[in-house]
């Protein structure tokens, strides 16, 4: 791990307003370089709206946002080219192979021709998806679709790659080596923004941030958190925050 | 014992896949019972045959000791079911989805609103809103409300958590407790491990096979090898460094810890030697009850 004190996200009183309802209430954060940061809350806390500007996808009402070093007003189309994202559903093309559907993201992204042959063999290769590599999508089980899908989020080297909801519903086993992907990709320097519904997911982030009404109650290592709240999961802690108010 | 659900070897394919491989479970009258496993083991496929939507290969399943196929009309009557999916109708209100399940089962709101009023009486505020509209949550609340107006002797919720945040969740098996003090035997898959302890008895389900079927204590209580916890700041080159080590017979990250189990052999000192030895950074080292998922991964592994 290198320079890990840089931030490579950075969110100053950060306000998001839809009319007279407020999502995203003086958000203050940082999230340091090769960090495996967990982003939590329920149904409507806020999460979705921030995430989109995290993206560059929307613009907030005030505050100051930077992604990778670029401002979140001035910059999405650089915001855009220096982040992954995975979403639950694994936008992958059904139809398409393996190597198919990497040619066909790395070309997205503006890779040429040589710089993906070669990128593409290191990948498969990393992943052990060699045997696999000309199946289509549609023919591969869950747990390799999800390889794939974080796969192709990082190819193009991101500096940070977003992953929604990234292991629901897979088996203990696929879910084990896909975190063990996720910490190899922040040892070499990638950091991962995590959302997720399930508390024992976010037992696995270096630190996690807890949102609830569209502000922030907690944010801090999980070992912290429940220190701090003298229980035993991460579940209890977020109970206790987000639950009656 | 009272029998609400029994299967005897229950097989179904679809085309070289074989969803379910030969099945036997044995569900109690009154109680909650989960079927738990990951996507693709066969828990949708094998509540569809229990729900009468689907006919088994081979194999014999009742409910109340009425056939699945010769006796599909009583059962559909006995028996509400939540699909994944939310199956409501979006572009009717509330209250037109929930009139409608309740008059195409022969009945009304108004007979069985003490069943529902728990889960109803929070909706009833939107009760004008189309379907559509509403959030997860509510949209969950709704449809359990549809599969109980008739109110059932069995219902069956096919991952009814899945997707939903932690509150919600948790309020919703909440609700479930309640139900079943009423008698209701409630038949739940979850994908998430974390909610066997929630359920009276739970079927671990992969591939099409049941692993062990027992309460979640003796299922735990059953797992006779040694499992330790390792605490550190450095996961990722933790387990770089147990996989070198040549008596460890598993190690995963679990959260921000790692599980380990050790060869019948080795002792915990062994253990904190070799890591003492191997490992740069700071650690802890601690026995630990193994969880259920700790358990599926052993019965697995076991399997193979």
């Amino acid at each position: 791990m290198t320079e890990t004190n840089e931030n490579i996200i950075e969110v100053r009183n950060l306000i998001k307003k839809f009319g007279n309802f407020t999502a995203n209430d003086n958000l203050t954060f940082a999230v340091k370089k090769s960090e495996i940061f967990g982003f939590l809350g329920a149904n409507g806390a806020g999460k979705t709206t921030a995430i989109k500007i995290l993206c560059g996808l929307a613009k907030p009402t005030s505050g100051l946002v930077k992604v990778a070093g670029y401002d979140v007003y001035r910059e999405t189309e650089l915001i855009k080219k220096n982040i992954g994202y995975m979403s639950q559903k694994f936008s992958l093309y059904e139809d398409l192979t393996i190597i198919e559907n990497i040619r066909f993201y790395a070309g997205i992204y503006g890779m040429i021709h040589n710089e993906i042959k070669e990128k593409t063999e290191y990948f498969i290769e990393k992943f052990r998806l060699n045997k696999i590599r000309n199946t289509l999508i549609k023919d591969i089980p869950l747990g390799w679709k999800q390889k794939l899908a974080f796969l192709v989020a990082i190819f193009h080297n991101p500096k940070i790659v977003f992953l929604d909801e990234p292991t629901s519903g897979v088996d203990p086993f696929t879910r084990r080596q896909f975190w063990e992907l996720i910490y190899q990709t922040a040892n070499d320097g990638i950091t991962i923004f995590v959302t997720t519904h399930y508390m024992d997911e976010a037992e696995y982030c270096n630190r996690i941030c807890i949102l609830a009404d569209g502000r922030i109650k907690a944010l801090d290592s999980p070992a912290e958190l429940k220190n701090k709240h003298n229980v035993t999961t991460i579940e209890e802690v977020f109970v206790k925050l987000a639950r009656n108010n | 014992m009272d029998i609400a659900i029994s299967g005897n070897k229950v097989k179904k394919g679809f085309g070289n896949i074989d969803a379910i491989k030969g099945i036997d479970f044995e569900i109690n009258k009154g109680e909650i019972f989960g079927f738990i496993g990951p996507d693709g083991g066969g828990k949708t496929t094998l509540f569809r045959i229990i729900t009468t939507l689907l006919l088994p290969d081979s194999g014999k399943v009742s409910i109340n000791g009425l056939d699945i196929i010769n006796d599909y009309k009583s059962i559909r009557k006995i028996m509400g079911y939540m699909p994944q999916r939310f199956s409501l109708y979006n572009d009717l209100t509330v209250y037109e989805n929930l009139n409608f399940f309740a008059s195409v089962y022969g009945t009304s709101i108004e007979e069985n609103y003490n069943l529902i009023r728990d889960i109803y009486s929070q909706l009833e505020p939107f009760k004008n809103r189309r379907a559509g509209k509403l959030s997860g949550g509510m949209k969950q609340k709704l449809a359990l409300s549809c599969a109980l107006i008739h109110k059932p002797e069995i219902l069956i919720l096919d991952e009814p958590t899945t997707g939903v945040d932690a509150i919600s969740r948790i309020e919703f098996w909440e609700i479930l407790h309640k139900l079943a003090e009423q008698n209701i035997t409630i038949v739940v898959a979850t994908p998430y491990m974390d909610e066997a302890s929630r359920c009276n008895r739970v079927a671990l389900i992969q591939d099409g096979y049941i692993l062990t079927i027992d309460t979640p204590t003796k299922i735990i209580e059953n797992f006779t090898e040694k499992i330790y916890q390792i605490n550190s700041t450095n996961t990722y080159e933790l387990l770089n460094v147990l996989k070198k080590c040549k008596f460890i017979s598993s190690a995963f990250a679990y959260g921000s810890a790692v599980h380990a189990t050790i060869d019948k052999d080795k002792k915990e000192n062994d253990l904190f030697i070799f890591l003492n030895n191997n490992f740069n950074s700071a650690f802890t080292l601690n026995q630990i009850n193994p969880t259920i998922e700790d358990c599926f991964m052993n019965l697995i592994n076991s399997n193979n």
